[in-house]
């Protein structure tokens, strides 16, 4: 394909050279004006030219005229196809490599960052290829052969026209790098614009509830001036370029138009090679404008380009072994092993670990925010590396499995449920494309969030996310509670940092989550009284430690951290709970 | 762009009593969306005076500076189509002159060499200022339209009442505001002043060239048809193939936006190839609709050139076949064919403009009429002529027989009667969908009931200055809503005047004061977009400092505690006490010791109160409060509770 552009590129500038040239030729040579100096030594203009030479020409003419035409339909066809197909190759690979890479990548990585690599730079680096590299080349061709023929033909006035390029290219040049900055000024502003609006109107009720309508006006006004005055004073800049180039243009036209009368009165130059000469111009004018629009291209794409190699070359910490063996679970028995952990040397996350889960337990973390409860769950399947000691599962290291049957082996429901904007079905389908009907309906059931589907409009075939039905944060989880039961894993991890949500609610997940766990061995991070109750060990973790490990009851005698907590956090629950029993309300 | 669009919406839009505005009084706005949720993108009529006749008043506070700008467009074109006219003229005259070759005659030649140089330099000259001219106008009239329009729209959605926001997509309303002007201003601007100028440009060609020669005229205007007809039919094509990339684009990064954002579950899901297939699909079919359009754009160039060689050829075979009859002299023959040929190479920019600007006339006219859909929906909350202001509140709240519905026809709230005695604090029991939000949302008037009375204080509430009467109310929401800027500002939105003591004393009384001490910036620290930079239950504490600095006599909490971690809720808790002695509250809770704190509970069922009293009475009741209250600690019911969660989803 390289070399079919390279091709059509050449024809093209070549027969784009050829037409004033070929225009010339049928003038003079064609129609034969020609301003000679006869016997008397008088100058004269004849036509001189007959019918044969004027077809000659003509056809000379309309054959390149179909040629450039099929050449310049190549040429920009192809340039835009290698264009189009890099930006592909590079989507492709930035989608792949951000699947892949682990959560201490995206941990860091903000989305809106993520967003605008993979589409303002690979636009960029796009723009590169199809008008830095090919256009640019057309150009340079074009300008270089066409200026070399006019200078060759007539030295003075091509050399008089020629002194515009670099004038009009240096200006043009000038003017897209300075208005480069101011550019990206002005699409900051209007992000900072739409902003204030996004808010105000996502914030409404906020808005209203304090009656802000004046105060926020006068955000959005302040903003819309700012644009105003930044948006203007471009204009004005622009104002004087844009015309200056223009100007220029014209300027260079009535000059080689006047040298030229001048070259045509002394006998050195004749009508046809003038009228070839003002349509070279004509025709470089937007070529050589186009020179600063491409160096600007260049700056810009040297820029995207390094950012958009910045994802696809990023290496993930949390890399498969090349002779990963896939993980065999049997028994789902679960063992950390000294395990610590930090994101950045000086700061210790986890602290030499050990934990052995049975299979079928249910362990149970507690603590305060930052002990070290979510690491725990997050290195099982590996979405970060422990940094000393290992992680086994029925007595295989973590690491020296395929990530994949790794982490198939393993359910997550995570606190925040991200659904997708999909139908109910094939979000709780996620895991397992290929589920049938009954079998989506029969974990939908035990999530107990069935019978909510079936009550929608459209049952499983409900949207749900920005266009669909928006579900409550226990809806949500159920849906995330019947995905992970698809998947039928050994392992189960389930981040339960939600505090209250209405009774109704509490009482659908708690049966759902009973569903869940039976004969798995699973790992929960418990807010609920009732599952750390019912858990067979809990974990009481600070400070990347765990500090207390036991059954409630042997635990709450200690009177330790666990008994802290619980007076603080879980004792309410419990006393609501005995309130119920004291008064006899249990059928 | 599309990847941010409407990606705030979450949260409260949805919530209210779990009823999502579906059906009902949106005929406007429902249709034409499109891929991302946005406004379709469409054609209107090229041409409606109504619309028009409502633009006109946007432009006459600029209408001198549109006057200038119109002369500079009339000399514009005058000196750049000029230019091969004088030329032509010139060369012939240079010609002949010299050819007669007589002293008088070579003065003359260098007379006029003098003279039409000079011209076309003077034309240069002029062109530059005319340009420059036109572009100051413009540009001053287009960023001053932009701004007035965008200033206007901003002012006139938030004087709508929240059933509009309940209904929309906060992306579409969004791109009204941004893009659908922009469109406008274009058009009124630039669009309208290039149309004129593309059409004189025409016009001078066309005279220019018959007075050159009406035969040769006649015979190179022969292709200017061809031309319109030609492009008219590309645009036809070419504009529904750029509507396509742009569709295909915005799925890609829709898709691209999705999968970063929930990479977390893909990953513990282990769905990277189906999604790689799935994207490779997008991307190859964004990819095939970019070669669409692109084999379209690439049409244009070589089929122009083409005509345009035709047009040359004729002109060349006219001239040769007087020339060689004698008709024409050397000088005329070369002159006639530089100018010829030199408007024949100009033909086809103004013709290209005419045919794109109907394209874009049609995009503005449909902009402006969504412009005009926002700017034409009357907000239903308007205070009345001589609204009464209410210095103070004592925080008296009476529902008088209160019939409410968000959508006609399915009520929410059926003959609701509370009275509410001043520092009084109620809970609000019941399932999602009884209505227990729609109080509280009544209470600060954000939507009108439709039968009976809500009074603040003695006061009907649609005889009140709302303003006045939000001053002294502070609403808590389930999802804390924080705006961009320091922390401190944020707690300061409650009372705008809040010295940073009071901001500060507030922070304190809610027991945020322990974590925003802890950041390195303290009360100064910058918020991300909304907040995303603390943790919910953070977010939810400052929420919580700034209904406080209101210093509130009426205090609503919906569900405040309800997504926020037990740590938060803790502190929460502890400031609570605090936090509603004195007050009036209406609160919405699912933490039964806030709810057993509560002077009267409210048990709501259906839109109706179903019982009334404080906890030891309802229990003693043993009504329908007392089963709610058991039926978190037993298993009982669970057919029952996943029945009445899916009846009250259907409602």
């Amino acid at each position: 394909m390289m070399f079919a552009s390279i091709f059509a590129l050449v024809g093209a500038s070549a027969l784009t050279i050829a037409a004033p040239w070929l225009t010339g030729y049928a003038i003079d040579t064609g129609l034969g004006v020609v301003t000679s100096i006869n016997l008397s030594g008088d100058e004269v203009t004849t036509v001189e030219g007959d019918w044969g030479t004027l077809w000659v020409a003509i056809g000379l003419l309309a054959a390149a005229a179909v040629g450039r035409g099929a050449f310049v339909y190549a040429q920009t066809y192809l340039a835009e196809r290698l264009g189009q197909t890099m930006a592909y190759d590079f989507r492709n690979d930035i989608y792949e490599r951000l699947q892949r890479l682990s959560y201490a990548y995206h941990d860091k990585a903000e989305i809106g960052q993520i967003m605008s690599r993979a589409t303002q730079d690979v636009e960029g680096v796009r723009m590169f290829v199809n008008m830095g590299v090919i256009r640019f080349a057309y150009v340079i061709v074009l300008v270089a052969v066409s200026y070399g023929l006019m200078i060759s033909t007539n030295a003075k006035v091509g050399l008089v026209a020629f002194a515009f390029v670099p004038l009009v290219a240096i200006q043009a040049s000038i003017v897209t790098m300075r208005l480069r900055p101011i550019w990206l000024g002005i699409q900051d502003l209007q992000g900072q614009m739409a902003n204030v609006l996004q808010e105000n109107l996502t914030g409404q009720r906020v808005v209203k509830a304090f009656s802000r309508t004046e105060f926020e006006q006068q955000k959005f006004d302040a903003k819309v001036d700012d644009l105003f005055h930044e948006s203007y004073r471009t204009a004005r800049f622009q104002a004087f370029n844009e015309p200056f180039l223009q100007g220029v243009w014209l300027l260079s036209l009535a000059v080689v138009f006047w040298v030229g009368v001048i070259e045509i009165r002394a006998g050195n130059m004749t009508a046809g090679q003038l009228t070839a000469f003002q349509l070279y111009l004509t025709l470089m004018q937007v070529p050589v404008r186009s020179i600063g629009f491409i160096i600007n291209i260049f700056a810009r794409a040297h820029s995207a380009g390094a950012r958009v190699f910045e994802i696809v070359d990023a290496r993930s910490p949390v890399e498969e072994r090349d002779d990963a063996e896939p993980l065999e679970v049997a028994r789902g028995e679960v063992r950390f092993e000294n395990v610590s952990f930090h994101y950045d040397a000086d700061s210790p996350v986890l602290k030499s670990v050990d934990i052995t889960a049975e299979p079928g337990q249910t362990v149970a973390l507690l603590g305060p925010t930052g002990s070290g409860k979510s690491s725990v769950v997050n290195l099982l399947p590996r979405f970060y590396d422990p940094s000393e000691g290992r992680i086994l599962i029925d007595g295989q290291d973590v690491r020296d499995v395929t990530l994949d049957s790794l982490r198939t082996n393993i359910g997550i429901v995570q606190q925040d449920v991200f659904l997708f904007i999909a139908s109910i079905r094939d979000n709780i389908r996620y895991g397992r494309p290929d589920a049938t009907d009954e079998e989506v309906i029969a974990a939908a059931k035990a999530a107990r969030i069935h019978e909510f589907i079936e009550s929608q409009p459209d049952g499983y075939d409900t949207w749900v996310g920005e266009r669909g039905t928006t579900l409550s944060g226990g809806q949500r989880q159920r849906v995330a509670i019947a995905r992970t039961l698809l998947l039928d894993p050994k392992v189960l991890i389930f981040d339960d940092s939600t505090a209250a949500v209405d009774m109704r609610t509490e009482f659908l997940i708690q049966e759902a989550l009973r569903n869940l766990m039976r004969g798995r061995t699973t790992f929960v991070i418990a807010q609920r009284l009732r599952t750390v109750m019912e858990a067979d060990q809990i974990l009481v973790m600070r400070d990347g430690e765990i500090v207390e490990q036991g059954q409630h009851d042997n635990l709450l005698e200690a009177g330790g951290f666990y008994r802290q907590i619980y007076d603080l956090e879980l004792r309410d629950q419990d006393e609501a709970a005995a309130s119920v029993l004291a008064e006899g309300g249990v059928d | 762009m599309a990847y941010w669009g409407g990606g705030g919406a979450g949260g409260w839009s949805g919530g209210i009593g779990g009823q999502r505005g579906g059906r009902g009084a949106q005929v406007d706005m429902t249709n034409r969306r499109g891929i991302d949720g946005w406004d379709y993108d469409e054609l209107g009529k090229v041409y409606d005076t109504a619309l028009i006749g409502r633009l006109i008043p946007f432009i006459t506070p600029h209408k001198w500076r549109a006057i200038i700008a119109l002369i500079a467009t009339v000399t514009l074109s005058i000196t750049s189509y000029a230019p091969p006219f004088i030329m032509a003229l010139a060369l012939e005259r240079i010609i002949d002159a010299v050819a007669a070759d007589t002293p008088e005659s070579l003065d003359q030649a260098v007379a006029d060499t003098q003279f039409y140089g000079l011209l076309l330099v003077g034309l240069a000259a002029l062109m530059f200022v005319a340009a420059m001219v036109q572009r100051l106008m413009t540009g001053y009239i287009g960023h001053h339209l932009l701004r007035d329009l965008r200033s206007m729209m901003f002012g006139h959605l938030n004087k709508l009442s929240l059933s509009f926001y309940d209904r929309e997509e906060v992306g579409r309303i969004m791109s009204r505001v941004t893009s659908d002007v922009v469109t406008l201003q274009e058009l009124m601007t630039s669009g309208f002043l290039n149309v004129l100028s593309d059409i004189l440009g025409l016009t001078i060609i066309i005279i220019a060239v018959y007075l050159l020669d009406p035969v040769l005229a006649t015979v190179s205007l022969a292709v200017i048809p061809f031309l319109f007809i030609f492009m008219v039919v590309w645009q036809r094509y070419a504009a529904r193939a750029f509507i396509r990339v742009r569709q295909a684009i915005a799925i890609v990064n829709a898709n691209i936006n999705e999968n970063v954002s929930g990479v977390r579950v893909v990953q513990s899901m282990v769905r990277e190839e189906t999604n790689l297939e799935h994207f490779d699909n997008l991307n190859e079919q964004n990819r095939q609709m970019n070669l669409d359009a692109a084999k379209l754009q690439a049409s244009v160039m070589p089929l122009v050139e083409i005509l345009s060689t035709v047009a040359t050829i004729f002109v060349l075979l006219v001239i040769g076949l007087r020339a060689f009859d004698g008709a024409l002299t050397g000088a005329e023959a070369g002159s006639l064919a530089l100018g010829f040929t030199l408007y024949i190479q100009r033909f086809f920019n103004p013709v290209r403009d005419i045919v794109l600007q109907y394209t874009m006339l049609q995009r503005a006219m449909a902009g402006a009429h969504r412009i005009f859909e926002v700017l034409d929906t009357e907000p239903e909350i308007v205070d009345p002529p001589g609204a009464t202001v209410l210095d103070d509140v004592e925080g008296r709240v009476d529902f008088e027989h209160v019939k409410f519905s968000y959508i006609e026809g399915v009520p929410v709230l059926r003959d609701f009667d509370l009275h509410v005695e001043p520092g009084e604090s109620i809970a609000l029991v019941g399932h999602t969908g009884a209505g227990k939000t729609s109080v509280t949302a009544l209470v600060n008037r954000s939507y009108d009931i439709q039968g009976g009375r809500i009074l603040v204080d003695g006061h009907d509430l649609t005889t009140i200055e709302r303003a006045s009467l939000t001053r002294r109310m502070s609403v808590v929401l389930q999802e804390p809503y924080l705006f961009s800027g320091t922390i401190r500002e944020n707690i300061r939105y409650g009372r705008l005047d809040a010295s940073d003591e009071d901001v500060e004393n507030a922070a304190r009384a809610v027991g945020a004061d322990e974590f925003i001490e802890q950041l390195n910036e303290g009360y100064d620290t910058v918020l991300h977009e909304r907040g995303q930079n603390l943790s919910v239950g953070q977010r939810q504490l400052i929420s919580f400092a700034r209904a406080l600095v209101a210093e509130p006599r009426i205090l609503i909490l919906d569900e405040a505690t309800a997504t926020v971690d037990t740590h938060t809720e803790q502190i929460i808790q502890r400031a609570l006490a605090t936090m509603l002695k004195g007050r009036t509250s209406f609160v919405i809770a699912h933490r039964l010791s806030t709810i057993r704190s509560a002077d009267r509970i409210v048990v709501m069922r259906a839109g109706e109160i179903v019982e009334i009293g404080n906890h030891d009475e309802l229990m003693a009741a043993d009504g329908v409060y007392a089963d709610l209250y058991r039926m978190t600690f037993t298993q009982a019911g669970s057919e029952d509770v996943l029945t009445e969660e899916a009846a009250s989803a259907r409602r």
